[in-house]
């Protein structure tokens, strides 16, 4: 059995190498105009730093170009794709075929990562875009462990699941906080707010806090709770996963450091020690997790272990 | 205000006169037999129905392979169409069976399938060729390159998302060779859709499988984290935040959607009912047609738009369709409300000898009303409600049986399938 990659999301080309001493394999950056819901703000400068200190380290970067693109970005779209090939990284995630088209166009190199959040529900879809060019795909997290395993199996690509962080539930191209305090007759704070990413929905009836903001791709909501698999990650390593992800999207760098440190851990445990090794630790590493976790924000572990019905 | 750019390739020296030849399609949803009847008899060139497998309705009635050949077989005698909803994103479980569906979907004489996973388009051209693939809303097409791409791996149609603006249409026209098809009325998503699972995480119910349970229409309240602080963003006073859109109404905008060569002009709502069909369906109808026949002289009628407005049950906006929405195109504090115009009644037989009309009940009326008739082949008129008899000639004192047999005497003439409605006190 392979170790699964250990991919994390830094905040700032200078969170990299706490995050490599903590022992991440892999890193996802990008800028909002091209990828969704980073944990940080990469301009093209950045990304060619951050490139050559993760290489340095022997590690891989992969740039996040998921976004939904409108006629309006298409040719900024091409000098973005034609940059990331001069720099050399390692892969590009995309949602949207105008990325398949732009990449075969251009003759871009770089591997493609499939990834169009919500809507990579089954292993077909998958193996369909590895015909086109996604040497990876990453999985909707709505779906249950079986289904995940299920994928895996029949996958022609490798497999990448997230098992720690908040998750994306909702993307408007409108300004929904924006227009809120337009309504409202508050525009001088639009502005002063748009960056700001610590506004939440609080839904009374279920008692949940969904985390919201805006950027230039339209209003993200977020889950009620961040998911963490740290405990229960026998099956996903059994099964072959070829990447786990933890999204640190609207985390503090701490906590990232710390939650990539129990990660790495449980992977090394696993595949150095064995299953009862790990079984013995993961509890102290969900401890160790817990007592950083923000009051707003509780575990759960998505929808591994939940049925959805329609 | 958008200029409307007059488009060479649709039009045509006809009797001496340029018009409009290459007329859009106009595409009516139809949740059941009844409502594709009254959709093609109004006007429709094509509807679209969801089956029993693979849709996005699961609440909706949704047709048999039996009916969808019925609904088939009506719809061609008046030479339209009809197309399959088969646009969930599968999970492995949903998978199977997906290959005898679509032949029986293409066995049945439908058109067409409008679909979102690539596991459903793949399947249908391998065993069911005879259908032309039209990519679903769920893909949120939103760039010229991306319909280019659906090009290439062969598809029919593009159904846009409704994020698209008219500049952007125009430009997916003159770049790619494909159909699209845009929406011009209905009930809208406020997030792209296929990328919203409020739902999942709500109520556990998948909404790209079907189970959406619109939480965006909720309500609820904002608030800053600050510190760890929680401090509300709002006053007690004020509506709470809300994401809930104003409903799509692009009537004024269909000879700017004419010009832009877009080929399917799409109304949403496979759960209304016969009465809004046929009210939404009838004005389109109408407005595409005099505007093609005479794009010159053209001019929007106040009776159509106010025939429209009689089965809103939201305010209006045009959405993308101009540029970015703004907070107007929302509803802040307000709700979808009571219809103002109450579906009374069916025609069922009109005789022109007693003028006597022999109508289904649909809703509460009695001698002394006024009503409305409407129809595909007439002028919209009032009248007031005389005596009314039963089905065996006895007279009542109201119509208060939903589906009830009912006669009374109507000086102007009337055809099977017009509609009789009544203003909501």
């Amino acid at each position: 059995m392979k170790k699964p990659e250990l991919l994390v999301t830094p905040k700032s080309v200078g969170h990299i190498a706490a995050l490599l001493e903590a022992g991440a394999d892999a890193f996802v950056i990008g800028e909002q105009k091209f990828g969704l819901r980073l944990a940080g703000e990469f301009s093209v400068k950045d990304i060619e730093s951050a490139a050559a200190i993760i290489h340095e380290a022997g590690k891989k970067v992969y740039v996040a170009v998921n976004a939904l693109f409108h006629n309006d970005r298409l040719e900024a779209l091409d000098d973005y794709l034609k940059e990331m090939q001069r720099i050399g990284v390692d892969a590009l995630l995309f949602g949207d075929p105008a990325v398949v088209v732009a990449v075969r166009e251009l003759g871009i190199t770089i591997p493609l990562h499939w990834n169009p959040e919500t809507i990579a529900t089954n292993w077909f879809q998958v193996n369909y875009w590895g015909d086109r060019g996604a040497k990876r795909a990453v999985l909707a997290r709505e779906l249950s462990l079986d289904e995940v395993v299920e994928i895996k199996e029949n996958a022609k690509t490798e497999i990448e699941v997230q098992v720690h962080g908040m998750t994306c539930m909702f993307q408007s191209k409108r300004s929904l906080l924006g227009n809120y305090f337009l309504y409202r007759e508050q525009a001088m704070e639009v502005e002063n707010r748009k960056e700001n990413k610590n506004m939440f929905l609080h839904d009374k009836e279920r008692k949940n806090k969904y985390p919201i903001y805006e950027d230039c791709n339209g209003t993200h909501i977020f889950s009620p709770n961040d998911m963490c698999l740290i405990d229960e990650l026998t099956e996903l390593f059994e099964a072959g996963i070829d990447s786990l992800k933890f999204d640190g999207v609207l985390q503090p760098e701490e906590y990232i450091n710390t939650v990539t440190n129990c990660y790495r851990q449980a992977i090394d445990v696993f595949f150095d020690q064995g299953e009862d090794a790990y079984e013995e630790l993961k509890g102290e590493l969900l401890e160790k997790i817990e007592e950083i976790q923000p009051k707003l924000r509780p575990l759960d572990t998505g929808f591994i272990f939940k049925e959805t019905v329609y | 205000m958008l200029q409307l750019i007059e488009n060479e390739k649709i039009r045509e020296q006809v009797n001496g006169k340029r018009v409009i030849t290459k007329k859009p399609e106009l595409l009516a949803p139809a949740g059941s037999l009844e409502k594709l009847k009254i959709a093609v008899h109004y006007g429709a060139d094509a509807v679209f129905i969801g089956g029993q497998e693979f849709g996005l309705r699961s609440n909706a009635d949704n047709f048999t392979i039996e009916e969808m050949r019925e609904g088939v077989e009506f719809a061609k005698k008046y030479g339209a169409v009809v197309y399959v909803t088969t646009n969930i994103f599968a999970h492995n479980e949903n998978m199977a069976g997906i290959e005898e569906y679509l032949q029986a979907i293409e066995e049945a004489g439908v058109k067409g399938i409008i679909v979102a996973d690539p596991f459903i388009i793949e399947s249908c051209r391998r065993v069911a060729p005879k259908l032309e693939i039209h990519l679903s809303t769920q893909q949120s097409l939103s760039n010229w390159k991306a319909v280019k791409y659906w090009k290439q791996e062969g598809l029919h149609r593009v159904v846009l998302a409704r994020e698209v603006g008219a500049e952007e249409m125009r430009k997916m026209k003159e770049e790619v060779d494909i159909e699209i098809e845009a929406f011009v009325h209905g009930a809208m998503c406020i997030a792209y859709s296929g990328r919203c699972v409020l739902s999942n995480h709500m109520t556990a119910r998948d909404s790209n499988r079907g189970g959406c349970c619109q939480s965006c229409r909720w309500d609820y309240d904002l608030y800053e984290n600050v510190g760890g602080e929680e401090v509300a963003l709002f006053d007690e006073k004020d509506a709470p935040f809300a994401m809930s859109p104003k409903d799509l109404k692009l009537i004024e905008s269909i000879p700017h959607m004419i010009e832009l060569g877009i080929d399917s002009l799409k109304v949403e709502g496979r759960m209304k009912s016969i009465h809004y069909i046929a009210t939404v369906i009838s004005v389109y109808r109408k407005v595409i047609d005099a505007y093609c026949e005479d794009p010159e002289n053209f001019q929007i009628r106040k009776e159509w738009l106010e025939e429209l407005d009689r089965c809103a049950n939201r305010t209006t906006a045009s959405s993308f369709f101009e540029g970015e929405p703004s907070y107007k195109q929302q509803m802040f504090g307000t709700h979808a409300t009571k219809l103002k115009w109450d579906f009374a009644g069916l025609v069922l037989h009109y005789d022109e000898e007693t003028q006597m009309v022999t109508l289904q009940q649909r809703n509460y009326f009695k001698p002394g009303d006024t009503v409305e008739f409407f129809g595909p082949d007439m002028e919209t008129f009032k009248m007031k409600v005389g005596q009314i008899w039963d089905e065996k000639d006895n007279e009542i004192a109201v119509a208060n049986h939903p589906l009830q047999i009912v006669k009374f005497k109507c000086e102007r003439p009337l055809f099977r399938f017009n509609m009789m409605r009544k203003e909501n006190n």
